[in-house]
């Protein structure tokens, strides 16, 4: 008889070699788990070579799932199930399994070569390294041939199907039906058919094996969570920039000019948008980073809307021709999906260390509103809103992504297209009274005139404009009036977008501000503080330059600000600067997002400081 | 000439000239090559508001200030850049990029070959003057070995790109040079370059008088210039010389020079072929004139037709509309697997 244990919140992560199907795998059972209505994040960790070599550390491919029947922010911490398809994912996986966690192997992978591989000088299956945990392990491989004895397929083919067998007895495990799974094999291998069989023998072979061998004595439920009724989808971070760049063009009826040199990790959004063609969409794989923005601001100027995306690095390479965006009042969104730096540093790995490049990064005065997406689903409203504001200001707005959340999915839900907010882009008209940098009294825009309108014929160009004529102008007043404007211009942007609302009480003891990709993280960590009853508030930053005007207002109500980032405090130091406040970091920067534990524990300490009478 | 050029409207010289001071030093080269392109703008035919002036940094690139069109004057080297985004998002606009020998084919080398191996549908006007003049005075990447200048004391030791050679294998459809002096050959290549669909390349050597005077001055003078410049002519051969009585000619890959006594026809001469298929010999013909004691080819080395990239771009843009239909946002964000929560 089947022991069902009730659980709320489990955290697994599916690995093994590249060639093992772990991403796919991590993908059905993610589907599968949305279907049951449980809330979910999810992280795939892919190696960073592009074919490793079988068995070693560094060729570990991993999937992480979060899921709960509360909220869940992040793909979590320390993991419960650790599916360890050879001894590399097992030693690779070990170091974030909780004590006495769940470890399903594959036996069968357990060959001194690998094992040799993996730095296991003896094998742990026997010699009692794994003790303290719960481990299965099971003949995979050899089972997955047995299920597929009649199938007309060889050995090395059959067991590319084993990935289904460890996820069918996950399935059991987790009393999850395999219905979604199968639709979706059919569907996929519906004109290879016996690639279809195969698949769906081997998922149902591995629950089969679960349950008849009672291998597992206790099976998991997680109940369903509190989910908004809607049409949902995954979503990866890369996806959803593309899309909300998609979404904005065909709300401002215009066409995107998208122009990209590739690098990691914002490759996938060129990618994205060069199959969106019958969208408008024109895509140019530039010769180079600074290319793919000049050609950017070249098509604004003729009337599109010019968008790059790049990494730090390549952000670096089109710092002077932001700058040129800047002079020339044009519309422009750069996205800048940081890496670990400096240099090439680990471009497969997360970091939050561009802030400061993003806003100060340019010769001269040369301030743009900067928009940082919090979650894989908000790199969606960033990017739309980035356009929204680029083209109401007639500026450069640069979005702030991540590694972490340019592969990272969560479940979308799929926004009605009616309810975004519209786009309207008034171009100056032939026969105006055309002035290149007359502005609009509220948003100190300029107007946009575009090539081919008789009668607007004007020059732009990087040297400084007189204000109204935009004539080249060296006057010393006038040099200082169009760096004020320039930057008053941006300020006004915080008038246009919303401010974030705080969670948590208004004032109290301690207030974490945060940005970016670290919101799942602080938030979670901030829930679980309040439920322990404690005075602690999270302010999460969208829009990084203009900062919300409510921000020094809280900062000034509680007692300690706490900032946490992936960089050495690149916001604190703003922060402090701007405020005058003590505020201390939380900095981390292992090229992984930072952990919910230790942030928790950062916070305890702030508080403990301040019961000690500081 | 092959290419379509299109009837003159009633636009005058005088209606491309912006309101603003022209500031280049008196005696310029750069004054010819302006006064000869607010000439030949309205002989094209194209109406004032679908030109744009593209320009990097330099002397060459104040150029789009001085002319009432459209015009933007970008940063060092990345004209090509601004201008492959202007044409791709209005493939109707004549597109003119100004840029000098500095500002092309140092700074901007790398976007400059791009700009030739897409075919993009613009003209390029590069003013070569084998010096730095904006920055007052160092030696360029077409100054000559040996040069003496600010910044080489001893003589220069890097060896000049030979811009016709450069873009030639970089894939331009149209190659050309003319000299400053000469305006009415000047004016002829601008028809022809505007003409040309697809991208035109047109090197003008241009004196700088101030930094680096007189680099051209066998090319100009009276005395000497019949017997230093060859004026390439399509379907004609290649002779040069006051008398018109030396003819140059291909042996192997060497080159001949023949003096004619004769009648032309008689000396069964090749004849230059502006749109040969084979590249090698607009290669063979940009090299000629840095061989000591042969004359410096000017007029259109190559003249080839290819599909445009915006007219590619266009296409596709087109047939993936026909394909699948006129983007929906509904059916893009419901692709792939989606769940719905009751």
């Amino acid at each position: 008889m089947k022991n069902i244990q009730e659980v709320s919140r489990v955290t697994i992560r599916f690995a093994g070699d590249s060639g093992d199907g772990i991403q796919l795998t991590g993908n059905q059972f993610t589907r599968t788990t949305a279907i049951a209505l449980n809330d979910l994040s999810t992280l795939p960790d892919y190696p960073a070579e592009i074919r490793a070599p079988a068995g070693t550390l560094y060729g570990v491919s991993g999937f992480q799932i979060q899921f709960s029947s509360q909220n869940v922010h992040t793909p979590g911490d320390e993991v419960d199930v650790l599916v360890a398809m050879n001894p590399a994912a097992l030693q690779a996986g070990l170091k974030s399994l909780k004590k006495n966690g769940i470890i399903i192997i594959n036996a069968d992978a357990f060959t001194e070569r690998n094992l040799r591989m993996a730095n296991f000088s003896e094998n742990p299956l026997e010699n009692g390294f794994l003790a303290g945990y719960q481990v299965y392990p099971v003949d995979i491989t050899r089972l997955t041939r047995d299920a597929l004895e009649k199938i007309e397929l060889s050995h090395k083919e059959k067991d590319r199907c084993k990935n289904f067998f460890a996820l069918g007895m996950v399935y059991w495990l987790y009393n999850r039906s395999m219905d979604a799974t199968i639709e979706w094999i059919e569907r996929k291998f519906s004109r290879q058919p016996v690639w279809a069989e195969a698949n769906v023998l081997t998922l149902k072979a591995g629950r089969n094996y679960a349950e008849a061998t009672e291998l597992f004595a206790t099976s998991y439920r997680v109940p369903e969570a509190e989910i908004e009724p809607g049409i949902y989808r995954q979503i990866t971070g890369n996806e959803a920039l593309a899309f909300g760049l998609i979404a904005a063009a065909v709300k401002a009826k215009r066409n995107i000019f998208y122009g990209s040199y590739p690098i990691t990790p914002a490759s996938d959004v060129l990618q994205y948008m060069a199959s969106y063609k019958h969208f408008g969409i024109k895509t140019l794989q530039a010769e180079d980073e600074i290319a793919a923005i000049g050609a950017a601001i070249g098509a604004s100027f003729a009337g599109d809307i010019g968008v790059t995306a790049t990494s730090g690095p390549g952000l670096a390479l089109k710092s002077e021709f932001l700058g040129l965006a800047v002079m020339t009042e044009l519309p422009l969104v750069v996205m800048d999906i940081q890496r670990s730096g400096p240099s090439t540093g680990m471009p497969t790995k997360t970091e939050q260390a561009d802030l400061l490049q993003g806003l100060f990064g340019r010769s001269g005065e040369a301030p743009i509103p900067v928009i940082a997406a919090s979650s894989p689903a908000d790199c969606f409203y960033a990017a739309y809103e980035a356009v929204r504001v680029a083209l109401r200001f007639m500026v450069p707005v640069l979005v702030f992504s991540d590694a972490y959340l340019a592969n990272g999915a969560e479940p979308w839900k799929i926004p009605d297209t009616e309810g975004l907010p519209e786009i309207e882009i008034e171009f100056a008209k032939a026969g105006e009274d055309y002035a290149p940098y007359l502005r609009d009294p509220e948003t100190l825009a300029r107007r946009w005139a575009l090539p081919g309108t008789p009668g607007l014929e004007h020059r732009l160009g990087g040297l400084e404009k007189q204000d109204l004529t935009g004539n080249v102008s060296y006057d010393p007043d006038n040099h200082e009036k169009m760096v004020r404007l320039r930057a008053e211009k941006v300020q006004r942007v915080g008038e246009f977008v919303e401010e974030p609302e705080i969670y948590g009480d208004p004032r109290g003891d301690v207030l974490v501000v945060s940005w970016g990709s670290t919101y799942g993280t602080v938030l979670t960590a901030v829930e679980q503080l309040r439920k322990e009853g404690k005075s602690v508030s999270f302010y999460h930053l969208r829009w990084m330059n203009p900062l919300p005007k409510k921000l020094e207002t809280y900062i000034r109500r509680f007692r300690r600000v706490i900032v946490p980032e992936v960089n050495l405090g690149q916001l604190r130091r703003i922060i402090r600067g701007n405020y005058l406040v003590d505020a201390v970091g939380f900095n981390r920067m292992k090229g992984q997002p930072i952990s919910v534990s230790e942030l928790k524990h950062a916070i305890e300490a702030l508080l403990e400081e301040k019961n000690n009478g500081r | 000439m092959a290419d379509n050029i299109p009837v003159a409207t009633k636009a005058l010289k005088e209606d491309f000239a912006s309101d603003q001071d022209v500031r280049w030093c008196p005696g310029c080269g750069d004054y010819a090559i302006l006064a000869q392109m607010k000439k030949v703008l309205p002989e094209i035919g194209i109406p004032r508001e679908k030109v744009v002036f593209i320009s990097g940094i330099g002397c060459a690139s104040r150029f789009p200030y001085y002319i009432n069109s459209y015009g933007f004057h970008t940063i060092h080297g990345r004209a090509p850049a601004v201008a492959t985004g202007i044409k791709l998002a209005n493939p109707e606009l004549s597109v003119w990029i100004i840029t000098g020998d500095g500002d092309s084919l140092s700074i901007g080398g790398n976007h400059l070959i791009h700009l030739c191996r897409r075919n993009l549908d613009v003209n390029v006007i590069l003013f070569n003057n084998q010096i730095y003049g904006l920055t007052k005075g160092q030696y360029s990447p077409t100054s000559p070995l040996g040069k003496v200048t600010k910044t080489t004391p001893y003589g220069s030791i890097d060896r000049p790109f030979n811009p016709i050679s450069l873009v030639l294998s970089a894939g331009a459809t149209f190659v050309a040079r003319t000299i400053d002096r000469d305006t009415k050959h000047m004016a002829e290549i601008f028809k022809r370059a505007a003409a040309h669909k697809g991208c035109s390349f047109v090197e003008v050597y241009q004196n700088c008088n101030i930094f680096n005077d007189g680099a051209y001055r066998l090319l100009t003078e009276p005395e000497t210039k019949f017997d230093q410049v060859l004026y390439l002519e399509d379907g004609k051969p290649l002779i040069y010389g006051k008398e018109k009585n030396r003819a140059l000619r291909s042996n192997g890959f060497e080159v001949e020079t023949l003096e004619l006594n004769e009648s032309v026809e008689n000396q069964d001469l090749p004849v230059h072929r502006e749109n040969s298929e084979s590249e090698a010999y607009a290669q063979w013909l940009s090299r000629i004139g840095d061989v000591p004691g042969l004359p410096v080819p000017v007029g259109v080395f190559r003249a080839v037709q290819r599909e445009t990239y915006e007219q590619l771009s266009e296409q596709q843009l087109a047939g993936a509309i026909q394909k699948k239909g006129p983007g929906d946002l509904k059916q893009l964000f419901i692709s792939g697997d989606t769940w719905k929560v009751e």
